[in-house]
């Protein structure tokens, strides 16, 4: 063991090693530390025909004004909204799917089941976007045949704010849930069938075994899946967004990954958009560190 | 024995048809796509079509297949997979090696590893990140969209904790004493033995290269380097046809509703192609935890 010990330093046994490392290194140092230098915009007013060295530095005037901006504030809002409304949404739907599929028990319509809600999480959101346009437009979309069908006048789901909303956490329930389901399958696949079996001893009925033995089943991986998504608070979906969004529902449907494109990127405001997205990364930062702690806590779940 | 029950057989029946219905919902929109794909545009138009074509034609594919901006962007979506897959993989299978060592065997290892693992907690973010692109000269490079995910830190720690917990420890030693070098072991001993999870990791990493659309948007300027997700993201999304090169006309038969999802479900094929095979890997594992009854 001491001789291991000792060998862990030694550079004749571990080049190979250094070797495997140097181009993931070289790529991850390039692409992903070298623009965190880039985050000194935040505090500057960036002009990119002077660079970072020549472009005056203005303190934190940038993260003034993100605070200031009417815009910019209602923008955060709407981050956070929409984003905590998604996370429940993925919470609740998974859950009460995969306790239905679990109650399935011919296995060729459950496999068949699987197969096609599983599907829309590999489709892009520039697909679904250029399919959610065609079927959700008020110039007799199929969605809308449907809404007048039932006697209802067209719905402007992609114009109008509050429906521009909910359409956009539907959607995306619709794209995921199949998806979100798989881990809580696996928790109940983990589940010993003589526990069913001594519980119908015992005299309990199915909905008795439900709330016995399948929903404690899933309850702490539900705990992990909840506390690990507190890092998303402010990730609301920017292909999502950005695929469907237009100007008229801006003040409710934009958010901060867009806001940033927009202005940032678009409207050459390099500094100010980067000051936001630094304050998103930061409050990420944060909460992701937070969320690690406590799925470590509640459910003893550690990444490594 | 307990499914017997009256009411757990009526609550049974009714399960498996709202599940069935709910799966069918998941499907009904690409379905409508093909449906109005193969229409005649008339009846596209005039919004008659639902889940079945109307008046059959396939003159929209016509259309689409015939215009090279279309099938030279098509070329360039299955390059960046290609080139994309083999470097993140690549990539991947070395650092996943090289961290799964013990810290007793690789002393830098922890440095190492939370050096990668920040990288996911943290970021530059949207604007520095294009700055760095930009003055590297990669702008309009196929290497702009390879070269800056290529380093999967997510799909390296999955790699580094499967060669952790499956690869024998005893088969590696035996390899060592053979006088078998870091490089030998990981091609001859840890390789064969991921083949499944190398496979799974490259169907996930091509499957997400084809999809990807906005590093296209913003590294590419000149439209006919677009990859196809970008292409259909400007004249499908946007409705911007300028980057099609085409006389007015062109325009007119390319902004038709029907060529519109013709482009959509060609996009979707290939995905559809590979879906069948990408179930299989994450299926599997829970379906053999539940046939036993």
């Amino acid at each position: 063991m001491r001789t291991r010990q000792r060998q862990g330093w030694k550079w004749k046994t571990t080049w190979p090693l250094h070797t495997m490392l140097l181009p993931g290194v070289a790529i991850v140092l390039i692409f992903c530390y070298l623009p965190m230098f880039g985050l000194v915009m935040a505090f500057q007013d960036f002009q990119p025909h002077l660079g970072f060295f020549r472009s005056d530095w203005i303190g934190l005037e940038n993260f003034r004004l993100m605070f200031e901006y009417p815009d910019a504030r209602q923008v955060i809002w709407n981050t956070f909204l929409i984003a905590f409304l998604k996370i429940i949404a993925h919470l609740i739907v998974p859950f009460v799917f995969a306790l239905l599929l679990n109650e399935v028990r011919r296995m060729l319509l459950k496999r068949l089941i699987q197969t096609f809600v599983y599907l829309p999480h590999f489709l892009s959101w520039v697909i679904l976007g250029g399919i959610l346009l065609d079927m959700l437009s008020t110039d007799g979309g199929l969605v809308n045949q449907l809404v007048g069908w039932l006697g209802f006048p067209p719905i402007f789901f992609l114009g109008d704010g509050d429906w521009f909303r909910i359409t956009v956490i539907a959607s995306d329930v619709w794209k995921d849930f199949g998806f979100s389901t798989i881990i809580f399958l696996a928790a109940l696949a983990g589940v010993n069938p003589e526990m069913y079996e001594a519980a119908l001893i015992d005299g309990a009925n199915r909905w008795r075994q439900t709330l016995s033995i399948t929903i404690p089943a899933m309850i702490p991986i539900a705990v992990v899946v909840a506390t690990l998504s507190l890092g998303n608070i402010l990730n609301a979906g920017f292909d999502q967004i950005f695929n469907l969004y237009n100007p008229l529902v801006y003040e409710k449907g934009d958010i901060i990954d867009t806001y940033v494109y927009r202005v940032g990127l678009i409207g050459g405001d390099f500094g100010f958009g980067t000051a936001v997205g630094v304050f998103k990364s930061l409050v990420s930062l944060t909460l992701i560190i937070i969320s690690y702690r406590l799925a470590y806590k509640l459910a003893g779940y550690r990444i490594f | 024995m307990h499914y017997r029950s009256t009411s757990y057989r009526i609550f049974s029946i009714l399960n498996g048809v709202f599940l069935s219905l709910l799966a069918l919902l998941c499907i009904l929109p690409l379905i409508h796509v093909l449906a109005v794909s193969l229409s005649s545009s008339a009846a596209a138009d005039a919004n008659l079509v639902k889940l079945w074509p109307i008046g059959f034609t396939t003159e929209a594919y016509m259309v689409t297949l015939g215009n090279d901006r279309f099938i030279s962007s098509f070329g360039i979506s299955v390059l960046r997979t290609a080139l994309g897959t083999v470097l993140s993989l690549l990539l991947s299978i070395l650092v996943g090696y090289a961290l799964s060592k013990e810290t007793n065997e690789f002393k830098g290892r922890n440095g190492y590893a939370w050096f990668f693992v920040f990288t996911m907690l943290f970021s530059g973010g949207l604007i520095p990140t294009y700055i760095v692109v930009q003055k590297l000269g990669l702008i309009n490079s196929i290497w702009a969209l390879v070269l800056p995910g290529a380093m999967s830190v997510y799909n390296t720690i999955l790699l580094m904790n499967f060669f952790r917990t499956s690869v024998p420890k005893a088969l590696e030693e035996a390899a060592f004493i053979d006088g078998a070098g870091h490089f030998r072991t990981l091609w001859s001993i840890y390789l064969p033995i991921s083949l499944p999870s190398l496979a799974t990791i490259s169907l996930f990493t091509m499957v997400g290269h084809w999809n990807a659309w906005f590093d296209g948007l913003i590294y590419i300027t000149d439209t006919a380097k677009y990859p196809m997700s970008t292409l259909l993201q400007t004249i499908v999304v946007q409705r911007d046809l300028s980057s099609m090169s085409v006389s007015a006309d062109e325009i007119q038969a390319l902004s038709n509703r029907t060529v519109k999802t013709a482009q959509i479900f060609i996009a979707t094929l290939p995905i559809i192609l590979v879906y069948p095979f990408l179930q299989r890997f994450f299926v599997k594992g829970i379906v053999l935890g539940s046939v036993k009854e």
